[in-house]
């Protein structure tokens, strides 16, 4: 189509060349747009059409050819590239929502393990302090056990002595009251005396 | 120049003149021309420095190009669907060429092509040859029933498909006829309260006060060409990508 055009544009060019001569200083009547029968703006208005034609098939040829591309390439280039940094920007987002649940597992493990080991040493801490407790206990309750068996005996010692010294003595009362002291039948009656008061 | 016997003269800011000494007076290349070659020379330089620098965060340049890349593309997206990909050099040239004719034509002693109807006639049907060939291509024969509707009553044909053929063979007017008036209205009402602000300063002691008044209009009316600049671009480009949608999927 571009071909035809320029033949079109010679074709028509050629007789404005040749009445090229003809320019004079013909004052221009009503609008120069339609001075078709001038002899200067005449020629230059159809002249003017074929230089148009030229002129924007250059320019449909220089855009379409030559600055269009390449201009939507530097477009579609940043297109591109915007495109790929978004996702970028989303991969890295997915990977530190990953990082940040995985941070948050950990931390409730960790949480966890603690509360356990917490608890197991208070376990531990107990059932030692129960032991010791228990131990101590033991131990107490033996020497209570030991002491109330040495009063025990203190006492049966002394309610032993209480009877011996009460014997003495009444022996030695009856002794002087009597001048003489049946021993046997002393003791017989201090241990039913004793019997007696519950002391035996 | 423009009060030269003390007249307004709005239109001869319109007239071409050859260019480039004889080589440009034999070729008949005129001052529109040039502009037009500055429009492409700008398109390309822009297009390719955007390239070239190819930084992951643009600079202020960089910034400029991948916007009118990425907002003609998707206008094309939008409008033609995935398919329309192939489309989109053509539309971006377009509303390149167009955007920075109308640009161009607010730089002092500039011209605007986009003020010549022969031009905008050109770019129109360059655009209606285009979305043809690409219907024909795609869809053949069928693409002729883009005339008739489907589902209407067949009785209405003889209604419908004159009036069908007509809407379409109209698009070559509007589209040119659009700009063109555009881009007239606004340099010829500069160009007239131009004029106003030269013939009333004349006025002697209050000439200058009287003055200030046309020109505060001509302050806001550059900066409403410029949006018109803008925004006769945006139609054309989305006009085409509107037929484009058309010539792909028929209705």
């Amino acid at each position: 189509m571009r071909r035809v055009t320029l033949l079109a544009a010679l074709a028509a060019t050629l007789p404005t060349i040749a009445m090229a001569a003809s320019s004079s200083a013909v004052p221009v009547e009503g609008m120069p747009q339609l001075a078709f029968g001038h002899p200067e703006q005449g020629r230059l208005l159809v002249g003017q059409v074929v230089w148009l034609l030229l002129i924007f098939a250059a320019l449909y040829f220089l855009m379409a050819k030559i600055a269009l591309p390449r201009v939507g390439a530097v477009i579609e280039n940043r297109h591109a590239r915007i495109a790929a940094d978004l996702e970028a920007a989303q991969a890295a987002k997915a990977e530190a929502d990953g990082a940040m649940a995985a941070h948050r597992a950990a931390t409730e493990a960790a949480r966890g393990e603690a509360r356990a080991a917490v608890a197991s040493a208070v376990q531990a801490a107990q059932a030692d302090s129960d032991a010791k407790a228990a131990a101590l206990n033991a131990r107490l309750n033996a020497q209570i056990a030991e002491a109330e068996a040495r009063i025990e005996a203190a006492r049966a010692s002394a309610m032993g002595a209480i009877r011996g010294v009460a014997t003495d003595t009444a022996e030695a009362l009856v002794a002087k009251l009597v001048g003489r002291a049946d021993r046997a039948a002393i003791d017989t009656a201090v241990g039913a005396a004793l019997t007696a008061q519950g002391r035996a | 120049m423009a009060a030269e016997g003390k007249t307004i003269d709005a239109l001869s800011q319109f007239e071409l003149s050859p260019v480039l000494g004889v080589f440009g007076d034999a070729v008949s290349f005129s001052q529109s021309n040039l502009m037009m070659l500055v429009a492409v020379l700008i398109t390309f330089l822009l297009m390719k420095l955007t390239a070239d620098r190819g930084e992951l965060v643009p600079g202020r340049l960089q910034a400029l190009g991948e916007a009118s890349y990425s907002f003609i593309a998707g206008m094309v997206r939008d409008q033609v669907g995935d398919e329309g990909k192939k489309y989109f050099p053509f539309v971006f040239s377009i509303f390149m060429f167009v955007l920075l004719g109308n640009l161009l034509g607010m730089v002092p002693y500039s011209f605007t092509f986009t003020s010549h109807i022969m031009v905008t006639l050109t770019l129109a049907i360059v655009v209606f040859l285009v979305v043809t060939c690409v219907a024909l291509a795609i869809h053949g024969m069928h693409f002729f029933t883009y005339f008739f509707p489907e589902g209407a009553p067949k009785w209405l044909a003889p209604i419908i498909i004159p009036v069908e053929i007509i809407s379409y063979f109209s698009r070559v007017v509007s589209l040119s006829v659009r700009l063109f008036a555009n881009m007239v209205a606004g340099h010829v009402m500069l160009k007239v309260f131009a004029t106003f602000v030269v013939l009333l300063g004349g006025l002697g002691a209050i000439g200058p006060f009287v003055a200030a008044m046309p020109l505060a209009v001509n302050v806001v009316l550059v900066g409403f060409e410029f949006l018109v600049a803008f925004l006769q671009a945006y139609v054309f480009a989305i006009l085409t990508s509107i037929y484009l949608h058309d010539a792909v999927h028929l209705h």
